[in-house]
């Protein structure tokens, strides 16, 4: 029970960090499921996080698995509601006052200044990734392999990270 | 002043969940938002591209994901309440039913070496395509030199300092809004 109503509280209370994508509360998702609560350790969220990419939909998706791995069917449930629940609330009500604010001197500082505060969190959240995934020269290079081709080219994503499966097993598969 | 209202679309909540469901469970690689709006604008009509680019805007200056935001969003002005909940169950249970057994393998498979070696190459690949998504969106937003201080004083917090992005939120996001503050002298409605 205890279980489930912190479950509760960190994705409700993660949800609300979400601002400009997933990523810019993985650092948080990483203190307080592996660090504080130890429902699983870093190199399974990452894991996790990382076959989150390759899922349709909203990419953050991955929380089911995290609810799954504590308290499985009803884990997940409660996980879903509570990662998309509070923030689903908010955006409807402030969808409905925005509208009202069109002419409010401070919708458009409001946007203006989160915007590069958002992209700042997600190049943190990028960093707390790569501390944990780029395990030695090989993970780096399938890295920036990745990078670059996404960078110059329009490759599906999903098809790259599947693309890194075949080559982790190059790399770190023989014995 | 001129509020942009409800589109006289007739949708049912049957077809916007469907409509979701099947944004939800095709969008693969990411970038939803090109899934939504080919659905919403192109194939239904039930928003015009100004009010997507209205939406998507908000979508992203407000917390929560930016695809779930939308469909809190579109669904609200399609049918009210109803329609926003249709539409964040019909984009995220795809995704989330997979994520679910997915899951389950992992927790019974994944010390297995092979896997584990299979993974550790997925998560370098996801390294790449998260620094890849913060350098293009970054494109796309930072167009000032004070812009890029907000973006170095955020890292620096949660990276850096190791503050909770809680902390780093509030405090660097009050500086930059501060920093956007309005300047003109007159509080008068904007020149439309």
């Amino acid at each position: 029970m205890s279980q489930l109503s912190a479950l509760t509280w960190v994705f409700a209370y993660l949800s609300l960090l979400t601002v400009g994508g997933g990523l810019a509360a993985f650092p948080e998702l990483k203190a307080l499921t592996v660090e504080k609560f130890h429902w699983l350790g870093f190199q399974e969220l990452i894991h996790l996080y990382s076959l989150g990419q390759i899922a349709p939909g909203p990419n953050m998706m991955m929380v089911a698995a995290v609810g799954e791995r504590v308290a499985g069917v009803i884990g997940a449930l409660v996980v879903v509601i509570a990662f998309f629940g509070p923030t689903g609330i908010l955006t409807l009500g402030t969808g409905r006052l925005w509208r009202r604010l069109d002419g409010w001197r401070w919708r458009d500082p409001i946007q203006r200044g989160l915007a590069p505060v958002s992209v700042g969190l997600l190049v943190a959240g990028s960093i707390s990734l790569a501390k944990g995934a780029l395990v030695g020269r090989a993970s780096v290079l399938i890295a920036g392999v990745v990078f670059l081709l996404l960078i110059r080219t329009r490759i599906n994503p999903a098809v790259l990270v599947l693309c890194g499966a075949v080559a982790g097993l190059f790399a770190f598969g023989a014995p | 002043m001129v509020v942009p209202s409800a589109p006289p679309v007739e949708a049912t909540l049957i077809q916007i969940f469907h409509a979701f469901l099947l944004i939800g469970a095709t969008s693969f690689g990411g970038g939803v938002m090109a899934y939504l709006r080919s659905s919403l604008v192109e194939k239904h009509g039930w928003l015009d591209d100004e009010s997507f680019v209205q939406l998507l805007a908000m979508s992203q200056s407000l917390p929560g994901l930016n695809s779930t935001n939308m469909a809190v969003l579109v669904g609200d002005r399609l049918r009210g309440t109803p329609g926003a909940l249709v539409a964040i169950a019909g984009i995220c249970l795809p995704g989330g039913i997979l994520m679910f057994f997915l899951g389950m393998l992992h927790r019974q498979h994944g010390a297995r070496p092979l896997v584990t070696a299979a993974l550790h190459g997925v998560a370098a690949a996801a390294v790449g395509l998260v620094a890849a998504v913060a350098v293009q969106i970054g494109r796309k937003v930072l167009t000032r030199a004070d812009d890029l201080a907000f973006v170095v004083l955020a890292v620096i917090g949660v990276s850096v300092l190791h503050q909770s992005v809680l902390v780093v939120l509030f405090v660097v996001g009050a500086f930059a809004i501060w920093w956007y503050r309005p300047r003109d002298e007159a509080p008068g409605p904007p020149a439309r």
